[in-house]
């Protein structure tokens, strides 16, 4: 991250041209040898036709004036003394954290529709779409008893190997439902091989309060292309009741009651 | 082994070319080509949905729109007024044809029609099971407009509906394309699907009182709509297994009215088809979907290997499709020699059995303290078995069971293991009912008999004789053969069977009714060599023919004398003749010498020229020259200690006509040695099971009842062993080399076996066993197998024995009466070991006879009765309230 936004200033800490703050890179730096005039035929040279011996000539001290003879044994400095005087770029992460770009493309995450479903339907777009081959999705078809995401089909396993995505975005474009979006966690290491994969239940957008933990049957008369369009805001009363009935320790359901009281829940058609 | 195609009967008369220009190309194609089809050969797509090659032109989807002008009387060309369909059109001399290429009309039309089409599809392709390889995707890319103009309110039905257990139909994606529907009409045969409603208004009959245009099996709870318009038509009944887009429970199908006990499947819905796979392999978009497929995965996850069907003796081409070494799905190859572009539904969905949990994956031997068995090394397996092998052969000797679902290379490789390692002649690859006539029959009629008739043959002879067999059962492709011959007009099949089956029903086959035993009579009555009566001679006539094909099953072998007349009768008419068995190895197995009294390349073992022969390619100095044992004398001979060790391949005891006895002489053998895919009934007795690689594991030739090899590879890297290598490795152990390590070597030496002109095994002439005597009450067992039955094979697929037929009792009415079993009652069936009590349905057959399926769900006939086909069984009603 230290290097973000400052691309004006050459990489510290790279060691080489100590003593030759010009690099060889910034030709406009006005120090092109006079013996480098004469073999282009009256060309410019170019960085492929200049010779590359005259870095290493040790007669072009003589050329120099007498002030610059002066100063050539700390001319490198140069850089470190000027450097001295401008801000620290130094980060110190992991300490202090910075907030990344707000599009940053970090971790994936599998989002939610209000009422808890999820909105990823296993059609393995995303999988296709990624050039890294570094999804793997297998799809399951969707009960009335086990209602995963709404209408037929829902992701039943979905893992993103972490060790070969490029994060280059292309299944967030890919995903028809917006279920796959990208997170600003970069924090991306781990110990093992394995634990790079991750699997849905990691990529799963965490439960929120109002929400209500899947699998639950849809909003009455609502259809899949209802959610996509956002008709649905959360949970219904039908909706806890089901979930109370069959799981009545589940951790989301006060919330949920809670959020279907208030009738945030999508218009029951 | 030889694959000689007969050219006489594959021969077609020259049929005149015609030229047309299409694009400003000239082609010359057969007159009666379709311009579609002629647009093909130069390599112009016309994007279309309804036209199949194999099926009736239908112009349903109007996709095919060209611009097609024709010479008139002057020869001045004349164009057409409209764009039409290309599906439906032959080209004609001259006609000048412009595709979407050339034609801005053509273009405009395609693109209007593909807007049309697209106005009531939903977009629901991310959840599609046919996205990413639908006709409909593509060509709305290739040949539709980027955008729709489309901004009401998409027409929608209450989905899915489950048709039958495995056949899902989602009508709001159909396109009204009908190749479904003409599928079952003209390749099936089946009720399957039809078109409702045609030119009727929307979903729930509000427009003009009717239903709307759809798919489906007229259930008036679906269509929401009754004749009498009074009566509501009630609710349909839900499934819990799926749900639609608005999370409901997805819709099961029924059809109207009563449909009789007999056409019910076994999950109590109307039977479908054993076919009904193949509608949802070419429906165009993904209306007609598999429960066993639903969503499991893309076409671009999937590899596909193309291989040949392990289920019956058609070797059917199939493609093997499959994802991180599961498979997946199966479809139908395209192999127009033999199942065109068809399988059965055993076919497409039975391969669950290659992956279920009993699958072995390592050696298994007995642990001398407890004596179960448990894993072990490969050497140590081989080393304990080459032990156990060496004292039997050191005692009373081994013989071998290798069973009839192995590869022609396998096969092989057992015969040469039996001959060479066990020193025996004991081997029998038939796990089922069999005979020493039949062995004979075998010997001289099929075994080094190359292709005489072919399924090209089935759609040309004049007429086809079956006996013994049921194709829709047994040989679901010869089945849809006939059946395309007979709606052509061109074939006309007789089957000599106790009763009109469904199969022979939609082959509008002539049935010359036969009680169980009495195929020899009517056999020799044909050939004319007891005099023919009366209803015959037509037969007999027709049999005389150039042409005339029979087709024998292997059930034959069950009756005795039965063999013996068809070859008689054979010799009478000449006519071509093909045995066709169940198992996709037993061609295979005849071919190799799996006989007791065969060596390979159809060789007499009593022939010492024959011995010779088979001697000097395995660079052997004699073979055994005492007359083996067929299955049922080997497994006598185990249980009287005969024989003290027996290496078993895959056979299922359920098949064998007496179970009871087998398991008798497993437990007698002294030393059994297993080599199988799965755990078994054979499993139990077996002092070391060796795996084998299932089909996907492997790679092979299967040769099936043609006698066409059938080359298949292998789908999965894997480090299973062949049968051929295991029993190479026991052969290394017992210090002989079987020289069975690659498939050339044993290619190789088959070849050497091509072509024995030395004596045949003479014609077998065993005279008929008399019909049993019956007394009050009894009637003479028919059965055979069904498609979808109990078989092992089916395992782990619950979609597809959903399918299956439910088992019942055919009876005739008569008969019914006078056990006094009223309609919708159960009939109990007695054997010696015991009774099988099944539903009871009415049919028209003789009064002495009653037909149960061999082994179905419920009904087992050899290990519940103890008898096999032709016995005398008793029959008594079931008091309704005491079955239940």
């Amino acid at each position: 991250m230290a290097e973000q936004g400052k691309g004006k200033k050459p990489a510290p800490g790279k060691g080489r041209g100590q003593d030759r703050p010009a690099q060889p890179k910034r030709p406009a730096a006005g120090r092109t040898p006079a013996r480098a005039t004469g073999t282009g035929a009256g060309r410019t040279p170019t960085k492929a036709t200049r010779p590359r011996a005259e870095k290493f000539d040790v007669d072009s001290d003589v050329e120099k004036s007498g002030l610059a003879q002066f100063f050539a044994p700390v001319a490198g400095f140069g850089v470190t003394m000027s450097t001295l005087f401008r801000p620290v770029v130094t980060e110190q992460y992991p300490f202090e954290k910075k907030p990344t770009a707000p599009r940053y493309h970090g971790r994936h995450q599998l989002n939610r529709h209000p009422d808890g479903l999820e909105k990823c339907i296993g059609c393995e777009l995303c999988a296709w779409a990624c050039p890294a081959d570094a999804i793997y999705v297998e799809a399951g078809n969707n009960t009335p008893e086990a209602q995963y995401s709404p209408g037929e089909r829902y992701g039943k396993v979905y893992q993103i190997n972490y060790l070969r995505c490029i994060f280059c975005g292309l299944c967030i474009e890919a995903c028809p439902t917006r279920a796959l979006t990208m997170t600003n966690d970069f924090e991306l290491a781990g110990t093992t091989r394995e634990k790079m994969i991750f699997e849905k239940d990691t990529l799963l957008a965490p439960i929120r309060s109002g929400m209500l933990a899947a699998p639950h049957p849809m909003v009455s008369g609502l259809s899949d292309g209802d959610y996509y369009r956002g008709d649905v805001t959360g949970p219904t009363t039908a909706q806890v009741a089901w979930v109370e009935e069959r799981r009545p320790d589940d951790e989301s359901l006060s919330s949920a009651a809670a959020a279907a009281t208030r009738g945030t829940g999508g218009d029951e058609k | 082994m030889t694959a000689t195609t007969n050219e006489s009967s594959s021969a077609v008369a020259p049929v005149e070319e015609i030229t047309l220009t299409i694009d400003g190309l000239d082609v010359s194609v057969p007159k009666g080509t379709l311009v579609i089809r002629a647009a093909e050969t130069i390599g112009i797509q016309i994007p279309r949905f309804c036209d199949h090659p194999l099926l009736k032109p239908a112009g349903a989807c109007r996709q095919c729109l060209v611009d097609i002008a024709t010479p008139d009387r002057e020869g001045n060309l004349r164009a057409m007024p409209k764009p039409q369909a290309s599906c439906t059109i032959e080209a004609t001399p001259g006609m000048v044809v412009n595709t979407q290429h050339t034609s801005p009309v053509a273009e405009k039309a395609q693109r209007g029609q593909i807007e049309f089409l697209l106005v009531n599809h939903p977009l629901d392709c991310p959840v599609c099971d046919k996205g990413g390889e639908c006709p409909l995707q593509n060509q709305a890319m290739s040949n539709g407009s980027a955008t729709s103009r489309f901004v009401d309110i998409k027409r929608t039905f209450p989905k899915p509906i489950k048709i039958s257990t495995q056949i899902l139909l989602d009508r709001d994606r159909c396109i009204l394309c009908q190749r479904c529907t003409r599928f079952s009409a003209e390749i099936a045969g089946d009720p399957f699907i039809d078109l409702q409603g045609r030119g009727g208004g929307a979903p729930g009959g509000h427009g003009h009182g009717l239903p709307a245009q759809q798919i489906g099996r007229f259930d008036e709870a679906i269509l929401e709509y009754t004749p009498s318009g009074e009566q509501s038509p009630g609710e349909s009944e839900r499934t819990g297994d799926v749900v639609g887009p608005y999370g409901q429970a997805g819709v099961l199908s029924s059809v109207a009215g009563s449909i009789g006990g007999a056409l019910e499947d076994t999950s109590g819905r109307p039977f479908a088809s054993y076919f009904s796979g193949n509608t949802v392999q070419i429906c165009p978009v993904g209306a007609l979907t598999s429960a066993a497929y639903r969503f499991r995965s893309r076409p671009f996850d999937l590899v596909s290997t193309p291989s040949i069907a392990e289920h019956d003796a058609c070797g059917s081409a199939i493609r093997v499709d499959h994802r991180r070494g599961v498979v997946l799905r199966r479809l139908a190859g395209d192999d127009p020699a033999v199942n065109e572009e068809w399988i059965t539904d055993k076919d497409r969905f039975a391969f669950a059995w290659q992956t279920s949990p009993d699958v072995l994956t390592a050696p298994l031997v007995r642990d001398e303290e407890t004596g179960e068995l448990v894993p072990t090394s490969w050497s140590e397996a081989i080393a304990l078995a080459a032990e156990g092998l060496r004292k039997a052969l050191d005692g009373a000797g081994a013989a071998a069971l290798p069973g009839g679902r192995l590869t022609l290379e396998d096969a092989y490789a057992w015969s040469k293991f039996t001959r060479l390692t066990l020193g025996t002649n004991d081997v029998d690859f038939r796990a089922r009912v069999h005979s020493a006539e039949e062995a004979d029959f075998l010997a001289s009629r099929v075994a080094g008999g190359g292709m005489d008739v072919i399924f090209g043959d089935l759609e040309r002879a004049p007429r086809v004789l079956l006996v013994g067999l049921e194709p829709e059962e047994e040989a679901g492709t010869i089945f849809l053969r006939l059946r395309k011959g007979m709606l052509a007009g061109r074939v006309r099949v007789t089957t000599i069977a106790p009763l009109a089956s469904r199969g022979s029903t939609k082959l509008r086959a002539d049935v010359v009714r036969t009680a169980p035993g009495d195929e020899p009579a009517v056999l020799d009555a044909l050939s004319g060599s007891t005099g023919t009566p009366g209803d015959l001679t037509d037969l007999k006539a027709a049999l005389a023919e150039p042409g005339t094909v029979v087709l024998a099953g292997e059930r034959l072998a069950g009756v005795p004398g039965a063999l013996s007349a068809l070859d008689r009768l054979l010799t009478a008419t000449g006519a071509r003749f093909a045995w066709v068995p169940r198992r996709a190895g037993d061609r295979g197995a005849v071919e190799v010498g799996l006989l007791p009294g065969l060596l390979p390349g159809g060789r007499p073992t009593a022939q010492a020229q024959a011995r010779v022969d088979v001697a000097g390619v395995w660079g052997v100095g004699e073979l055994p020259t005492a007359p083996g044992r067929d299955l049922t004398g080997i497994l006598d001979a185990t249980t009287s200690g005969e024989i003290d060790a027996l290496v078993v391949g895959g056979i299922d005891l359920a098949d064998l006509p007496s179970p009871a006895d087998a398991e008798v002489a497993l437990a007698a053998a002294g030393f059994v040695v297993q080599l199988e895919v799965r755990r078994s009934a054979v499993t139990q007795h077996a002092d070391v099971v060796l795996p084998i690689a299932s089909s996907t594991h492997k790679s092979g030739t299967f040769l099936n009842w043609e006698g066409r090899p059938r080359p298949f590879g292998q789908v999965f890297t894997t480090s299973a062993l062949t049968d051929s290598r295991v029993l190479g490795m026991l052969a290394d152990a017992l210090g002989i080399d079987l020289g069975t390590r690659t498939l050339e070597e044993i290619h190789r030496e088959l070849a050497e076996f091509d072509g024995w002109e030395g004596p045949r095994t003479g014609a077998p002439s065993v005279p008929a066993a008399p019909a049993p005597a019956l007394e009050a009450g009894q009637a003479r067992l028919a059965t055979w197998r069904l498609m979808l039955d109990s078989g092992r094979g089916q395992d782990g697929e619950p979609h597809l024995a959903g399918t299956a037929y439910r088992p019942v009792a055919l009876l005739s009415p008569a008969t019914a009466t006078a056990l006094g079993i009223a309609e919708g009652g159960q009939v109990r069936v007695s054997g010696p070991e015991g009774d099988i009590v099944l539903p009871v349905l009415p049919t028209p057959m003789g009064d002495d006879v009653v037909w149960l399926p061999q082994h179905s769900p419920g009904s087992s006939v050899y290990r519940t009765l103890g008898v096999t086909a032709g016995a005398a069984v008793r029959l008594a009603a079931v008091d309704a309230e005491v079955a239940r």
